[in-house]
């Protein structure tokens, strides 16, 4: 039975022109650009000078705070800039570039495990740790923090192959290709959890992808469950995800142990799974080259850090007609100004369109036709948040819940007046966020 | 191929695909659901029905054009929302109103009512309503249609289609007399059917019917506010009979006065009804109680209209009070 949160869309998925098609490794792209951070984030401290020679797994930054996770050479070669660099996300961020030598030497840091069920649980966390998994999702603590303050209060364990965007494949593709990743990945996470099974929700439109991971866990004896989910937008949301395979709400601004609830990316649990048997870290990522733009789509396991125009390269390249190139899915993706950027972790797809998606757009006035209420997921009324926001009615917004809003532009992508809501609601939290440490700050004053 | 960096990327904010409903094609759809009514009226009264409506929709155009080019406003007709109203404000006039009075209603609909308010989804008001109760309670004696349609007449409607509308028959203080001179000029088929008289677009429930299916069906209106309006009608008419019969004064008081028309076309106006499934329900049922009352104390035949105006006036509260629950919220 496919279960349900509230709202949500059901958009095209337009995931028919690569989830037939292999996951396609990138050996050797000529230079990779490996950000030190993600947007906004604390960079680390880059442990690399120029003229410097890595090895593939070898640790080059190193976190400011003790929770953060390292980051590593994705490929073998030399340093030949440590310096800012544009990212996906907007902005500049420390990078690490370094010139691909081709020949992947392997750094002596990387040390498998022969019998994996020897380990103690606070080994394979160290383990996770120190392989610098972080799930896709911006902002998320990284994944073995979540472990680790997870364990003793987490009584579901979730793995979301919702992968509920359109266009995108690879946790699709992964699920084929590499089920005894996920389902093993899966049954380490039982161990560390201390719990009897994982659930994997995967959305019913990936029908042979659920066949394959049950049949790796059958195989396996693994303790692992496979739940459909209804393939609805955004079901890949934590909350969402959590609300339609437990019932439970995370009540706002709490994490999901809140509820007793822990949620991992398909990618990261093939992370956690290789971190713990082979002790690779984090070095590749498999992206979707998708959308009318590019020649060829298909979905790339490339190295971190790999430029964007590589990835197009490997996939024919992009058609004259192209006018938007977006780094991530296509309600949440941002819309790049051009071809500059790198894969980082957790960049899902490269999406090209050469059509008419989402072109010609006229804003026009609201009608207050109520639509973009009944899809918000998050049971806000975008209908007066964005009076409220055009109206400059801080107070009236904060009333409103605005920092609820997880930005998924379900509310845009339904609105007949083709309102931009999101940028709207972005710019009235980044305003409200501005003003809410000084509250914070009288708050602890107070304590 | 071009070299990347010869491309002419846009850059605009998430999210980058849109769906397809815009507020033409709602509006639309609005439309296609009407002309089943519009198509029994012309029909029925003939073709003077569709020369009105289209004298009606072509007013609501100009003035929104004329409204638009005096205030240098992007021009809004495009959108069809005044072709809409148009067809609405027809609806709610008896054949025989004079071609200018419907230009006049369309002034007040499109410039005062909604315009003035803001324009598309900032009224108060249900403009095609504000403007045809103007109409009708302007010149509703003056209505002899001897106009420039005069020559319409000779296409002129079936036999009947003349006649006095149902509800004007319980206008005197002796419902019960009134309701049986009612119940023997009309058989419950004939006004199922619209074989009675009436305005425009209010006689024929199957038409309507026809018409809210459609509605339903495409998902432009919810089936909150037609049912409980339609319900609260019917539950406060077995309440308060008149005459014999409970069951078939409360079928006359569904199928007469242009309740299906009120309850599927008027009331579910976006602008002037509330965002919420569950204030759009109060309100439905407002409009199926101010009915019955404003039918028993002012007027049989406006009723409906009049209390879909009140309702309008609610609406602004019923958002402020009706919220959703916050996701997450500790109950």
């Amino acid at each position: 039975m496919a279960k349900a949160f509230f709202g949500g869309i059901h958009p095209d998925d337009m995931k028919a022109a690569t989830n037939g098609k292999a996951i396609n490794p990138l050996p050797h792209p000529p230079q990779v650009i490996i950000y030190l951070g993600r947007y906004r984030e604390e960079p680390c401290t880059p442990l690399v000078r120029v003229g410097d020679h890595v090895k593939l797994g070898q640790k080059i930054g190193e976190p400011v705070y003790p929770e953060d996770v390292a980051v590593y050479a994705s490929v073998s070669g030399t340093v030949t800039a440590v310096e800012p660099r544009l990212h996906a996300a907007g902005g500049k961020v420390p990078a690490v570039v370094i010139e691909n030598d081709g020949r992947n030497e392997r750094s002596p840091d990387i040390r498998p495990v022969e019998d994996p069920n020897s380990l103690s649980v606070e080994e394979m966390i160290e383990r996770v740790r120190s392989a610098g998994i972080v799930d896709a999702e911006n902002g998320e603590p990284p994944v073995w923090w979540k472990i680790s303050h997870g364990i003793g209060r987490v009584d579901t364990v979730i793995i979301n192959g919702a992968e509920c965007e359109p266009y995108l494949t690879a946790d699709h593709r992964t699920m084929l290709e590499r089920p005894e990743q996920i389902v093993r990945g899966c049954a380490f996470l039982a161990r560390m959890f201390h719990l009897d099974q994982v659930i994997i929700g995967v959305e019913v439109n990936k029908k042979n992808g659920i066949t394959a991971l049950k049949r790796t866990i059958a195989e396996t004896r693994a303790p692992v469950v496979v739940t459909p989910l209804g393939s609805r937008y955004p079901q890949g949301s934590d909350k969402q995800l959590c609300q339609a395979i437990t019932g439970r709400q995370i009540p706002p601004g709490a994490p999901p142990e809140e509820i007793g609830c822990a949620v991992f990316d398909v990618q990261s649990v093939c992370s956690i799974y290789r971190a713990i048997t082979s002790g690779m870290p984090v070095v590749r990522q498999i992206v979707t080259v998708s959308g009318s733009g590019v020649m060829a789509p298909g979905n790339v396991d490339c190295p971190i850090g790999t430029p964007v125009s590589c990835l197009l390269d490997a996939c024919g390249g992009l058609k004259d007609k192209t006018f938007k190139l977006i780094v991530g899915g296509p309600m949440t993706g941002t819309a790049q100004s051009a071809v500059n950027v790198s894969v980082d972790r957790g960049t899902v797809a490269v999406l090209a369109f050469a059509g008419r998606e989402g072109r010609g757009l006229k804003h026009t006035q609201c009608i207050r036709c109520g639509r973009c209420a009944r899809v918000c997921p998050m049971r806000l009324q975008p209908v007066f948040l964005y009076r409220y926001a055009m109206a400059n009615k801080m107070n009236a917004l904060e009333d409103a819940n605005l920092m609820d809003c997880m930005e998924c532009g379900a509310c845009a992508y339904v609105c007949p007046a083709q309102l931009p809501l999101v940028q709207i609601f972005r710019e009235g939290k980044a305003r409200l966020m501005e003003e809410l440490p000084v509250v914070e700050e009288m708050e602890e004053e107070e304590a | 191929m071009k070299e990347y960096h010869e491309l002419k990327l846009v850059v605009t904010p998430s999210p980058h695909i849109r769906g397809l409903v815009k507020t033409r094609s709602i509006m639309l759809d609005v439309i296609i659901a009407m002309l089943p009514a519009l198509a029994y009226a012309a029909f029925w009264f003939g073709f003077r029905s569709l020369a009105l409506t289209g004298i009606s929709v072509a007013a609501c155009l100009m003035w929104e054009a004329l409204y638009c080019l005096a205030l240098r406003k992007r021009p809004t007709v495009g959108d069809l929302s005044a072709a809409v109203t148009g067809v609405l404000l027809a609806f709610v006039c008896p054949v025989d109103v004079v071609w200018w009075q419907l230009v006049i209603g369309a002034f007040a609909a499109i410039v005062v009512v909604k315009q003035l308010f803001g324009g598309i989804g900032r009224n108060l008001l249900n403009p095609a309503l504000a403007g045809g109760l103007l109409v009708r309670f302007c010149f509703g004696s003056r209505m002899d249609g001897r106009d420039i349609l005069a020559e319409f007449e000779m296409m002129a409607g079936q036999p009947g289609a003349a006649a006095a509308a149902p509800m004007s028959y319980l206008q005197g203080s002796d419902k019960a007399a009134a309701f049986q001179a009612l119940s023997e000029k009309y058989s419950l088929t004939e006004l199922f059917l619209g074989k009675a008289g009436g305005a425009i677009g209010e006689v024929c429930v199957l038409a309507l019917l026809a018409g809210g299916a459609y509605l339903l069906g495409r998902r432009i209106i919810s089936w909150h506010i037609p049912v409980g309006c339609m319900a609260a009608v019917a539950v406060l008419s077995l309440i308060f009979p008149c005459g014999d019969d409970n069951l078939l004064w409360m079928l006359y008081n569904i199928c007469s006065g242009g309740l299906l028309l009120g309850a599927f076309f008027m009331a579910t106006d976006y602008a002037t009804s509330p965002i919420t499934d569950g204030g759009r329900l109060i309100y439905g049922v407002g409009c199926g109680v101010f009915t019955v009352l404003l039918r028993h104390f002012l007027s049989p035949e406006l009723g409906v209209y009049c209390a879909v105006l009140v309702m309008n006036c609610v609406t602004p509260l019923l958002d402020r009070i009706i919220r959703p629950i916050r996701f997450g919220a500790s109950d």
